[in-house]
């Protein structure tokens, strides 16, 4: 059975023009990138920190950018040609949750007019009564009752509700693939396990999910397999339960030890120092050699330097470090 | 513990044409010398408010309704704006919501922290650049960062840098407001523990506000809950997280996500508006354990035990 979505060796660089008379700047956002996501639906984790290149991702899968290299399919099909002949159906097919319910909205119109557009532009229903019970059958799946919904402006709610809104008009184009990027990390903590739980229920009616975030606690909540990114490279990808009990790249490790725990009695036992490589912006890097990772790892040796470590296979998880 | 701060119920409302909207509605604290004391609760329930209302740092349409806060004997709400600029940063510093992006981009760093020390106390030049130049290393960034502007560092250390700020003048007490919201996991390890050592190194007492359970567990010493504009339960890290008492509090520890456990479980329904609480205990509508008086008489913060403080009429009889 063919992929849902595939990324083969994607590389997306940025270049930046400085100022006058100083050389072009090259950031490399993305380097050498390839996962795919299978036909049954799943939800994936994308997890990173600011600046690793989740978003630059996430655009790529849309088509907002194109990639500079290497290749993205959909459906076995490249994204281009997607894009140039079908633009329509890969855009009910593949559908998007911004991080921000706040700015999602035009102030000025009522919600359901962005959920009649929606009726409108993808033909959905035949007559209005249809469309209408379009709309409560698709409010009704995120958990919102559309008689106090429908008629507010987006100012009268709550932003889990309008993060929630976002969710039913994807789910009333059914889309095949839902990209989530950051949805909850402007929400709430007793609002966030509401919007999850909605995207597992997503999951069970055939949506797979390419969540998106910085937090490992939610990714864990969610998702069945995880990928962890740093400066646009994956170090570490495989089954959720795998990389969280038993991560194996310094980073994940890293990354474990600092999610704070609701328990006062186990509090973090050790400390972060601080080094100079954390002290400026991680935000993609200017050259391709050694591992990404080489300026904050403990374990570094001379050859992570110059080389770039290959993926390897431990088990069900797969790593790119020389410790392995 | 000696009580350093008190705060006597205190109301900011804010101005609307639907009327005021009362968003800090009665809240009643202690702080005692050198503890951490976190304050958590969803959003709009009035944690910012409370201490930009003890702060006297609410702008129109908002104002401070009444209620007092008590410090060195002092109601500092009855100072004029003169008097209370002198002793804001000075012995009452706070690192405001997001200040790691209102550091002026076209000042370097350095120039920002001595601007900051000359105009709330009198010293020369080259004294006020070695305090900024200490209170620097005291969050432990290198001396190199002072020469910098804020966009050559990253989000985490722009906020060590508003934290060295309000280290400058050693402060009696700190107001961090969310000090480590919207930075990455690491980074959020390291400024917290940062703000846990100020605690120990300068002896100052830290009000901490944040949305997540899981930053209080590791550095706060105390915990207020707030709901609605008030504050619900006050009590001990292990008390909160050992035995809370508040339905709410119970909820919000339910709903927080984690790598221990695999579910979570949310409040149902949705926060009220503080345009119109809800009558008697305003987390009755959502509250699972609701009895015929919590729709009537909103119940008085009282102690069950020892320094551990609940609203609730579940434990009214007691």
């Amino acid at each position: 059975m063919e992929n849902l979505l595939e990324l083969k060796n994607v590389v997306k660089i940025f270049t930046r023009a400085n100022f006058a008379f100083s050389r072009e700047k090259v950031i490399y956002a993305l380097n050498d990138v390839s996962f795919s996501m299978d036909a049954e639906p799943k939800v994936l984790a994308l997890v990173g920190e600011s600046g690793s290149g989740k978003t630059t991702i996430c655009k790529l899968i849309l088509g907002l950018e194109e990639p500079t290299s290497g290749e993205i399919l959909y459906k076995g099909v490249p994204l281009y040609r997607w894009l140039k002949e079908n633009l329509k159906e890969y855009r009910r097919e593949v559908q998007i949750i911004f991080q921000d319910p706040f700015e999602t909205f035009n102030p000025f119109y009522r919600v359901d007019r962005i959920l009649w557009t929606v009726i409108q532009k993808f033909n959905l229903a035949r007559d209005n009564n249809e469309a209408k019970s379009k709309i409560e059958e698709g409010l009704e799946a995120v958990g919102l009752r559309a008689r106090e919904i429908l008629g507010r402006y987006p100012h009268q709610l709550s932003g889990g509700e309008r993060q929630r809104f976002m969710l039913a008009r994807a789910y009333i184009l059914r889309p095949k693939l839902l990209v989530a990027d950051e949805p909850v990390s402007m929400l709430d903590a007793s609002l966030r396990a509401v919007f999850l739980d909605h995207l597992k229920e997503f999951k069970r009616n055939g949506i797979s999910c390419l969540y998106i975030t910085h937090d490992l606690n939610t990714a864990y909540y969610i998702s069945d397999y995880i990928l962890i990114i740093y400066a646009g490279k994956i170090l570490e990808r495989g089954p959720v339960e795998g990389v969280i009990r038993n991560p194996l790249h310094p980073y994940t490790k890293m990354l474990i030890n600092s999610i704070p725990i609701p328990d006062p009695n186990k509090k973090w036992s050790d400390k972060v120092n601080i080094d100079i490589a954390q002290l400026q912006k991680v935000s993609g890097r200017e050259t391709v050699d050694g591992c990404v990772f080489y300026n904050r790892c403990d374990y570094a040796m001379e050859r992570c330097k110059d080389n770039i470590p290959p993926m390897k296979r431990v088990g069900e998880q797969e790593v790119s470090c020389f410790l392995y | 513990m000696d009580t350093i701060l008190e705060i006597q119920d205190l109301k900011v409302y804010f101005r609307t044409i639907f009327g005021d909207a009362k968003s800090l509605d009665g809240a009643s604290l202690r702080v005692y010398e050198r503890e951490v004391l976190g304050i958590a609760g969803e959003s709009g329930c009035g944690k910012s408010t409370l201490v930009e209302g003890t702060l006297k740092l609410v702008k129109p349409p908002g104002y401070i309704h009444s209620g007092k806060v008590l410090y060195n004997g002092r109601n500092l709400l009855e100072l004029d704006d003169e008097e209370f600029r002198k002793i804001r940063w000075k012995e009452l510093s706070y690192i405001p919501q997001g200040s790691m992006n209102s550091l002026n981009p076209v000042i370097k760093i350095e120039e920002q922290m001595i601007d900051g020390i000359i105009s709330h106390i009198d010293i020369s030049y080259p004294d006020a650049k070695e305090i900024a130049l200490e209170a620097l290393s005291d969050v432990g960034l290198p001396s190199d960062v002072a020469q910098m502007f804020p966009h050559e560092l990253s989000g985490g250390m722009r906020q060590r840098v508003c934290i060295a700020m309000s280290i400058c003048l050693r402060p009696k007490i700190i107001f961090a407001d969310e000090p480590v919201t919207a930075l990455d996991v690491v980074m959020q390890k390291l400024n917290l523990q940062t703000i846990g050592e100020l605690k120990e190194r300068f002896g100052v007492t830290v009000v901490m506000v944040a949305h997540d359970m899981a930053w209080h567990a590791e550095v706060a010493d105390r915990i207020a809950i707030m709901y609605a504009g008030k504050i619900v339960e006050i009590g001990t890290t292990s008390d909160i997280f050992g035995k809370p008492l508040h339905p709410y509090t119970k909820g919000l520890l339910d709903a927080v996500p984690s790598l221990e456990r695999r579910f979570s479980k949310s409040i149902p329904g949705i926060a009220p508006s503080p345009l119109s609480w809800p009558s008697g205990c305003r987390f009755h509508p959502r509250c699972s354990y609701k009895m015929g008086v919590c729709e009537e008489i909103d119940p008085p913060l009282i102690e069950i035990e020892k320094d551990h403080f609940v609203a609730c009429h579940i434990y009214g009889g007691r």
